[in-house]
């Protein structure tokens, strides 16, 4: 009994740790896909996380705060395209650039506005997204195992949760069974050949870097409305980079992305439950080698040990039309 | 292909065009200044007299400076050979580790100017070690350098925490940093220096020899790129690598040994801040320099007379930043942040973002600096 406590426990950290991998996973997945490298995935969170925390505090409402974490993100996304598409700037670049303005402005302005080193202030409850409780979860609480597990596990989560979930299954939908999605990929592999085809390669490759800004946007609105109650300075801590790697682990397809941040999201959980503890079999784990283990083990799957990555053909490569 | 830019002449393409850039990036920094209710002109006084107003100020400035030509260098250095190295970061952190691992072994028994060089090897081994896995995978493996390096920086912190917590920290201490280093770990600081020219330096001014050292590898590096086989080496393979190939120049060779290089001016970076002035190990002490290097590489067109004028304004807005906080409540360091990422984004990303314009003022003027009578010729 125990045993089935402890386990619900740890697989619901994961999924809470998990969902604003997941939503910034499949954020780059749409950019990536259209061939516009993006490493700036941590950046746009930051600045949506902290749009969302201000305008939340300032309304008093979650979903005021949700609509202007997804317009700041999608403003910062509109610049990387900006850079990227137009102007054919290096992608790189653009991302790093993208996360250095995050990673400031987001201080500076939250210390100008609200005066609390960087914090937004507190958030009242009808300012975040609170638990939803499944139907009949109450009910089922005692039922060994299958009750545990739909109430433990699957109920009570706010609704980002859900709709992270959710978006799995919708972005394979709109990648592999819509015309939007099959000429995504195509302006990926090969844009000339979209350009032939009489399409706008520009457009289409700005179209798929809103929807990373939308995505980006719920990441961060997740991070500051509903798992915590509020924006603290430098809150997304790496995650877009762990983000990244998930999308390389994930081999830049949608259900194994969530599989990826599942798995990067458990590792995470494992290390906080874990801290100082020792294993059966091999001892006192060290914190620090947990915490490194997504990148690691992006690295060794890079080097081609499980399976091979290949990125989008075109991806990184600016688009100039023949002449 | 039809290259997507005509050329301009040279002082346009390395001088105004990175000096428009530059002031649009600055232009818009005014601009958020402006949005935290402060004047934007008084700002920068405060910027520009903080950093270059007081002996004192230039020495920091310099201190400063010192870090990001070392990282400015090495992602330079990647550049012309096509790569980009973002891991500079994790290089220079851990060629702090080898940095400690010399001193700490030495510093009670050999004077400075033997452990110095010493330190100088291991700082510029580890940082070199640290890029080595990368460049391995990028030349054998085909991963690519931006994610592997990216994922490395995450792991050199990871591996500097766990050293410095379980390995390096004294006992009984509970700070996370190397004890503090005995005479022989401690550079010779160069306020005297600037006390030649007349300004006034407190001796706890920061400003010690690796600036001649980072000088020193400026030029070494310039010699390297410019004026050696291997330089031209990696030269050809970042303009074409058909064309490398073609010459028959090994491709991981050129690979790994530019990153290995450039790992190692990234470790390089480490002296400054642990035996120039801290005089410990301590965590996180590249603090984002590593970054800075990217800007300054872009800025000074990965030419070390570039780079070094670059990193002298970094380190003036480091200094200044540090000014301007004190003067203005509503303004913080991370103010310098955002003039980074501005510059990365203006003077990298949007470079031609007024190229074309630029280009039709030129042409407007004088047909021929932008190579318009050419195709008039062949018309003729």
């Amino acid at each position: 009994m125990e045993f089935v406590d402890a386990l619900i426990n740890i697989l619901n950290s994961t999924i809470r740790v998990s969902v604003p991998l997941l939503l910034a996973c499949l954020a780059g997945l749409y950019s990536e896909r259209a061939g516009v490298f993006d490493i700036g995935l941590e950046g746009k969170m930051l600045a949506g996380a902290f749009a969302g925390a201000a305008a939340a505090a300032v309304f008093a409402s979650a979903w005021i705060g949700l609509l202007v974490a997804v317009l700041v993100s999608v403003g910062m996304a509109l610049v990387h395209g900006f850079a990227s598409i137009t102007h054919r700037g290096n992608q790189i670049v653009s991302g790093v650039a993208i996360n250095f303005i995050a990673a400031g402005s987001t201080i500076i302005l939250g210390q100008a506005w609200f005066q609390q080193g960087g914090r937004t202030p507190s958030l009242p409850p009808e300012g975040r997204f609170g638990e939803i409780k499944l139907p009949g979860a109450d009910a089922l609480r005692d039922v060994p195992v299958i009750g545990q597990l739909y109430s433990g596990l699957l109920s009570g989560h706010s609704l980002l949760t859900y709709v992270a979930f959710l978006a799995v299954p919708f972005t394979w939908w709109v990648l592999f069974r819509t015309r939007f999605g099959l000429r995504l990929r195509a302006v990926g592999e090969n844009p000339a050949a979209v350009d032939t085809a009489g399409i706008s390669v520009a457009w289409l490759r700005y179209r798929a870097v809103i929807c990373t800004g939308i995505l980006t946007g719920l990441a961060g609105s997740y991070m500051a409305l509903a798992q915590n109650a509020g924006f603290v300075k430098d809150m997304t801590a790496g995650r877009g980079y762990i983000a990244l790697a998930a999308l390389i682990f994930a081999k830049w397809k949608p259900v194994p992305a969530m599989f990826a941040c599942l798995l990067f999201g458990f590792l995470d959980a494992l290390s906080i439950r874990l801290q100082g503890t020792p294993l059966p079999l091999i001892g006192k784990v060290p914190v620090q080698l947990m915490q490194a283990l997504p990148y690691i083990l992006t690295v060794i799957l890079l080097a081609g040990f499980i399976g091979k990555a290949i990125p989008p053909r075109a991806g990184g490569v600016p688009y100039v039309k023949e002449r | 292909m039809s290259t997507p830019y005509a050329k301009l002449p040279a002082w346009a393409d390395y001088g105004l065009i990175p000096l428009i850039n530059l002031l649009v990036a600055f232009a818009v920094a005014g601009l958020v200044v402006l949005l935290v209710g402060e004047n934007p002109l008084r700002a920068a006084v405060i910027l520009v007299e903080g950093a270059f107003g007081s002996g004192q100020g230039i020495a920091y400035t310099l201190f400063y400076a010192t870090n990001f030509i070392f990282t400015g260098l090495a992602v330079a250095v990647a550049f012309h050979c096509g790569l980009f190295n973002i891991g500079g970061e994790g290089q220079a952190y851990i060629g702090g580790l080898g940095i400690a691992i010399v001193v700490l072994s030495f510093d009670s028994t050999l004077p400075w100017w033997v452990v110095f060089p010493l330190a100088i090897i291991a700082s510029a081994l580890f940082g070199a070690l640290w890029a080595l896995i990368p460049a391995y995978l990028q030349a054998k493996r085909g991963s690519h350098i931006v994610i592997t390096t990216i994922m490395f920086n995450f792991i050199a912190a990871s591996v500097m925490v766990y050293m410095l917590v379980n390995v390096l920290k004294p006992m009984g201490s509970m700070a996370p940093q190397t004890r503090q280093f005995l005479e022989g770990g401690q550079l010779p600081k160069l306020g005297w220096l600037l006390a030649e020219f007349g300004l006034k330096v407190r001796p706890s001014a920061p400003l010690n020899i690796s600036f001649l050292l980072a000088l020193v590898m400026a030029f070494l590096v310039w010699v390297l790129i410019w004026r050696t086989r291997l330089g031209y080496e990696i030269r050809t393979y970042g303009f074409s690598s058909k064309a490398a190939r073609y010459a028959g120049i090994s491709e991981p060779r050129i690979i790994i040994v530019t990153m290995l290089i450039s790992g190692a001016l990234a470790g390089m970076m480490a002296l400054n801040p642990i035996m120039g002035d801290q005089h410990n190990v301590p965590l996180d002490f590249v603090s984002g320099a590593g970054f800075v290097g990217i800007a300054v590489a872009l800025m000074g067109r990965s030419h070390p007379a570039g780079i070094v004028p670059a990193a002298i304004l970094f380190g003036m807005l480091y200094q200044g930043g540090a000014e301007l906080a004190f003067e203005m409540p509503n303004i913080s360091r991370d103010m310098i942040v955002i003039i980074q990422g501005l510059v990365i984004l203006f003077a990298g990303a949007l470079e031609n973002m007024f190229r074309p314009t630029i280009q039709g003022i030129f042409a407007s003027i004088s047909p021929g600096s932008v190579g318009i009578t050419a195709t008039k010729g062949e018309r003729a």
